[in-house]
């Protein structure tokens, strides 16, 4: 027996999934030629799922002020924060998070799954209470389970069953904290967030946010869900990533509780880790600068969301419920997500596979990710794509059999 | 006196067995035997997620929460009942 042997059952199904075709799981891009652009198995594929929502990661003055922060102040800060300091750069993300979301702190993070990893597992400790949205993403489950906290789920986006089981904690001592998320990873639906809002202040609970999706896509400013919900007073916290409308790597909270700063030398994603590099910090900096100063950019991107999550629908296949970047199409079953997954990049369109049990309701997802970068040509490409390989697995009403479309170029 | 808790501790869990049964046929494609030793996962198939959605309609049933440290301890239909008894005599 070896200590691998548990994995038995796992690695079955990751054979099967292989012997359709590709290996949705070690993708390779030979290329990266543009945030919608690369090449697979020499192939120019049109790329449907970056999470690269503002197309920011080949902006020329983020590129350049990366550069420069690289040339000036190296590769790397080899260590963390807490025992190797702060770069000016740190310290300067975080100021301009906070002013940018109104907010007096702000924390910066390695990555978005430490942020929550970090956040949830420090803020909510012994006697305290979690209660997150049975749908969350693995993150959250993940800072729930390093914390010790008592952790409860309510149904997804119901804020009466919310309410229901805040009701049953009343009486409890310890803090509660709600978490929802802005937009929900592979649906690309957005919580009730005004309803929940109203739970929170009612219950007298805290809130927090993972805007992770909805950073830089949702709100007049970009500042996500609680901006487009008006909500923002009744969040307490809110966390987000840098890897995806702002093209980099990293994560964040933002809060305006007093004495918000201990959570750095308590929090230990946080402590126990380097530091992000100057490279990314600077990046990052100028991606925040150009999604404030660049409404259009989201503007496109709503519109790009509009024309394939209406144009997939209209084709007739089963969409997410609302307009939004993230469009997911769920198929029948397991095999046809496959084997269609398959057709779409052999045909130059990668997007996402996304199998149970990572999706709800044993949804079996074509994702797609939309950006501000895509063409409309492009839009229209991977809808003639469907549409013909819907037609010939007979998903979709309509003739079968009509020739692929040639891919479009940027 | 103590008998009669005891005889009232009997009926809430005969009603929280109930309830398990109930939940747990909903969710099988066809009738199993199922006893306290049967382990949700393996015996029945289910998935983690599978065993989470059945156990929010328990939770609704019996007006508890559970949380997830203590759903993650439940391996046999005997564990579940145990909890939920402990949970539901908690309040």
């Amino acid at each position: 027996m070896s200590i691998l042997a548990k994995f038995a059952p796992l690695r079955d199904a990751y054979e099967k999934l292989k012997s359709v075709g590709y290996d949705p799981f070690s993708i390779k891009f030979d290329a990266i030629l543009s945030p919608t652009e690369g090449v697979v198995n020499g192939r120019r594929t049109i790329l449907l799922g970056t999470n690269n929502y503002l197309g920011l990661t080949y902006d020329p003055t983020c590129i350049r002020k990366s550069v420069e922060a690289v040339e000036a102040q190296g590769t790397g800060t080899t260590g963390s924060r807490i025992a190797n300091g702060s770069y000016d750069g740190h310290k300067r993300l975080e100021s301009e998070l906070a002013r940018y979301f109104g907010r007096r702190h702000c924390m910066v993070f390695s990555t978005g799954y430490q942020a929550n990893l970090g956040i949830l597992s420090t803020l909510a400790g012994r006697e305290d209470h979690l209660i997150i949205d049975a749908d969350s993403h693995a993150s959250i489950y993940d800072g729930c389970r390093l914390g010790h906290a008592e952790v409860v789920r309510f149904r997804h986006n119901d804020p009466d069953d919310l309410y229901k089981r805040m009701r049953r904690l009343a009486d409890k001592p310890g803090e509660k904290l709600i978490v929802v998320e802005g937009i929900y990873s592979m649906l690309g639906d957005s919580a009730p967030l005004a309803e929940i809002a109203a739970v929170k202040r009612e219950t007298g609970a805290y809130l927090l946010v993972d805007e992770a999706h909805s950073l830089g896509v949702l709100g007049e400013n970009g500042r996500g869900l609680a901006e487009a919900a008006g909500v923002e007073a009744d969040v307490d916290f809110v966390v987000g990533t840098f890897s995806k409308s702002l093209g980099s790597v990293g994560g964040f909270c933002v809060a305006d509780i007093d004495g918000f700063d201990m959570l750095r030398v308590a929090c230990r994603p946080y402590m126990f880790t380097a530091s992000l590099p100057p490279s990314v910090i600077a990046s990052t900096i100028q991606a925040l600068h150009q999604m404030e100063s660049r409404p259009g950019l989201r503007t496109r991107l709503r519109n790009n969301a509009k024309r394939l999550h209406g144009g997939l629908g209209a084709l007739g296949f089963q969409v997410g419920p609302e307009v939004s970047p993230i469009v997911s199409v769920a198929l029948p079953d397991r095999e046809t997500a496959i084997m269609f997954w398959n057709r779409l990049l052999n045909a130059g369109l990668y997007l996402n596979l996304a199998l149970p049990p990572a999706t709800p309701n044993n949804h079996s997802l074509l994702r797609s990710s939309v950006s501000a970068a895509h063409s409309t040509a492009q839009i229209d490409f991977a809808l003639d794509l469907f549409a013909a390989i819907g037609r010939e697995f007979g998903l979709i009403p309509g003739a079968g059999a009509d020739a692929l479309p040639q891919a479009a170029t940027a | 006196m103590g008998g009669l808790s005891a005889v009232k501790m009997e009926s809430v869990s005969d009603q929280i067995r109930a309830i398990v049964l109930k939940q747990l046929s909903a969710l099988l494609p066809e009738p199993v035997p199922i006893s306290d030793q049967t382990n949700i996962v393996r015996d029945l198939g289910l998935d983690s997620l599978a065993v989470m959605d059945f156990v929010m309609a328990i939770e609704d049933d019996l007006d508890i929460s559970v949380p997830l440290d203590r759903i993650a301890e439940v391996e046999t239909v005997g564990d579940l009942i145990r909890t939920l008894d402990e949970l539901k005599a908690q309040g």
